[in-house]
């Protein structure tokens, strides 16, 4: 599915350069379910963004597919998202002003979908997440663990074949994390590719490859061959 | 949903931001509109009596001031009606018609008005001593231009004294009703009135003129100067010259016949309503500026203020496969619905305040201008949108991975 060629990322500050990812060779395949762990500032963020066409390498190319995602012009990048991708963030972000069901929506309204199919999908989403009853609540009407399955659901708005998810357990309490947690089980049992960046230990257990990153170097964290440093 | 209940719902997130800046639009647009309105009717009106009275001339007292041709027999001084018969003996060329007025107070049922003695024109026929002179012969004015001014084709009804200026037949304790008095006191022809305590019938209510005369009753000069004991003097003389060129030529012959009098055309009398109106023109300009300054300041410092606050939901939504079209798309269009709502605003606040204000302002009475509102809405909209332009365009170039960090 992933497949990053000689890629790495620098940043430049104040006139020193700073290396912010490194990786010769990182293969993700299709149906795989990965956890990335690592300090803050090891580079997790920045991998993230580069395998959802955010965050363009200063050398090297990352393959989604057959398709080398920064060939793409910014357009055609924001349309594989739309279809392929969906993002689980660490605080949600959900949009505080539409409802629990209009955040649903999102998705499904930039990729086009007429108003009314698009509030029966999201209902329905809403519904499998076990928030069926919520749909006109503002986040900010809603708990914490409710919100992250508002985002959940927002997620799954598009079906899309990648989850990339940022610390997603990181502000759950242990209830929510384990809906969560069982939320991925059953997408990845569904053929789906989750990547998941995360600190917590036992939300990394549950993924069948770990991988450590530090100093923006990406490695096995356990009996893998480590991709190789550029 | 859309992009369209988006931004609707945003705006309603954060409805004092937007308040402060559609006041802004608004006040603007209001002004510009409300100047315009005045503007426009007051050259209107300025056009309009030219056309009507560009012959005409007034011999006014010699301290008698100008603002309006209508009222400028209304300024409390008086002339010696001989000077009508001076001006009669004097058989100048060009002369149609005279008119003498005088106005003094009067109330009527509790309303304080104007009465206003005016001269018959039959009684230049029969008076004796004008029996002698030319001036009824029509001494014909070379190459004159009747057909594009002067006195227009004769109407004998009191009704005509509206427009002619003039009215035939007057009797003594005959009056005719301005609209206005009409109106406000349920006047009717053949009703009987008092009048500075005598008697008069209602010979006819005049149509409406736009004018002060809306608000007068006119009776027999010799009549009112009897009642107000003002003695044989008038408050002004209009002379109908027979074409505009006539009362040019007039003007300095009636000068020096009457050098104890004030001789004026209407362009003389309108030239302080025209510097008026041109002054109005370039405030409407100026205000024009201001509300792209201030309009448009206020809209890209919202729309910037705007963006930077919704950074992490920028990036979000990108991560969600926004386009940075559909981005920059969320902010013009709430600009648009600013402008909009600014501009459409604007008008109705431009328009009621030159509906209300103008007749104070310019004494002319104004309706609204619907070309002058849609183009004031379009400028509106137009400015919001330029102001939009840079920072939508900057949201949609922001780096998404803002979704990642906390902003």
């Amino acid at each position: 599915m992933f497949r990053l060629e000689n890629v790495s990322k620098i940043y430049s500050r104040r006139g020193s350069e700073v290396r912010a990812l490194c990786a010769d060779s990182l293969e993700i395949p299709t149906g795989s379910y990965v956890a990335i762990v690592g300090p803050s500032g090891s580079g997790k963020s920045t991998l993230l963004s580069m395998l959802g066409g955010m965050l363009s390498p200063t050398l090297g190319r990352v393959w989604l597919g057959d398709v080398s995602l920064y060939d793409l012009s910014v357009v055609e990048r924001a349309r594989l998202r739309r279809e392929k991708i969906g993002f689980v963030f660490q605080t949600f972000n959900l949009v505080p002003y539409l409802t629990a069901v209009e955040n649903v929506q999102i998705p499904l309204c930039l990729s086009g979908m007429p108003s009314d199919d698009q509030f029966a999908r999201a209902a329905a989403l809403l519904e499998r997440v076990g928030l069926a009853e919520r749909l006109n609540h503002r986040p900010s009407e809603l708990s914490i663990g409710q919100q992250q399955r508002v985002a959940l659901a927002r997620t799954l708005a598009n079906s899309p074949s990648v989850i990339l998810a940022d610390e997603p357990t990181g502000n759950l309490d242990a209830e929510s994390r384990r809906v969560v947690l069982d939320f991925f089980d059953e997408l990845h049992r569904d053929g789906c590719t989750i990547v998941m960046v995360t600190h917590d230990a036992i939300a990394a257990e549950k993924a069948d490859r770990q991988l450590s990153i530090s100093n923006g170097a990406v490695s096995p964290l356990f009996g893998e061959q480590p991709a190789k440093a550029a | 949903m859309t992009l369209r209940t988006i931004v609707w719902k945003e705006i309603w997130q954060r409805p004092s931001a937007v308040a402060t800046c559609v006041l802004a639009i608004l006040l603007g647009v209001a002004a510009l509109v409300a100047i315009r309105h005045v503007t426009v009717f007051a050259e209107r009106e300025v056009g309009r009596q030219l056309q009507t009275l560009g012959a005409n001339i007034l011999v006014l007292p010699k301290a008698a001031s100008l603002q309006d041709y209508y009222s400028a027999d209304q300024n409390g001084m008086t002339l010696p009606e001989e000077h009508v018969s001076q001006i009669m003996l004097a058989g100048l060329t060009g002369v149609e018609k005279l008119s003498p007025r005088l106005c003094v107070p009067a109330a009527l049922e509790g309303a304080e008005l104007t009465l206003v003695g005016i001269l018959p024109q039959a009684e230049f026929q029969t008076k004796e001593a004008w029996q002698t002179v030319t001036l009824f012969q029509k001494k014909a004015h070379v190459g004159c231009k009747k057909a594009s001014c002067g006195p227009k084709p004769e109407d004998s009804s009191p009704e005509a004294l509206a427009t002619q200026r003039t009215i035939e037949q007057l009797r003594d304790h005959e009056i005719v009703v301005g609209a206005d008095v009409g109106q406000q006191l349920r006047l009717k022809p053949g009703m009987s009135v008092d009048l500075l305590g005598d008697k008069f019938q209602i010979l006819a209510v005049l149509p409406p003129t736009g004018t002060v005369d809306d608000g007068r009753i006119f009776a027999h000069l010799h009549i009112v100067q009897k009642l107000a004991k003002s003695g044989e003097v008038v408050s002004a003389i209009e002379v109908m010259g027979c074409c505009e060129d006539a009362a040019g030529d007039l003007v300095p012959q009636l000068a020096e016949l009457l050098p104890d009098s004030r001789v004026v055309t209407i362009s003389q009398v309108v030239q302080t309503q025209v510097g008026v109106n041109r002054l109005m023109a370039r405030s409407s300009l100026f205000v024009l500026v201001v509300l792209v300054l201030v309009g448009g300041i206020s809209v890209a410092s919202a729309i910037s203020s705007n963006v930077r606050e919704r950074r992490r939901e920028i990036g979000t939504l990108m991560a969600l496969g926004a386009t940075p079209r559909f981005i920059s798309g969320l902010f013009l269009l709430k600009a648009a619905w600013l402008g909009l709502a600014g501009g459409v605003g604007g008008c109705i606040v431009g328009v009621a305040l030159a509906v209300w204000l103008g007749p104070q302002w310019a004494g002319v009475a104004i309706s609204p201008l619907l070309d002058l509102a849609a183009i004031a809405t379009v400028v509106a909209l137009t400015i919001t949108l330029l102001a939009a332009y840079w920072p939508a365009r900057q949201a949609a170039r922001l780096d998404p991975c803002t979704c990642f960090q906390e902003v």
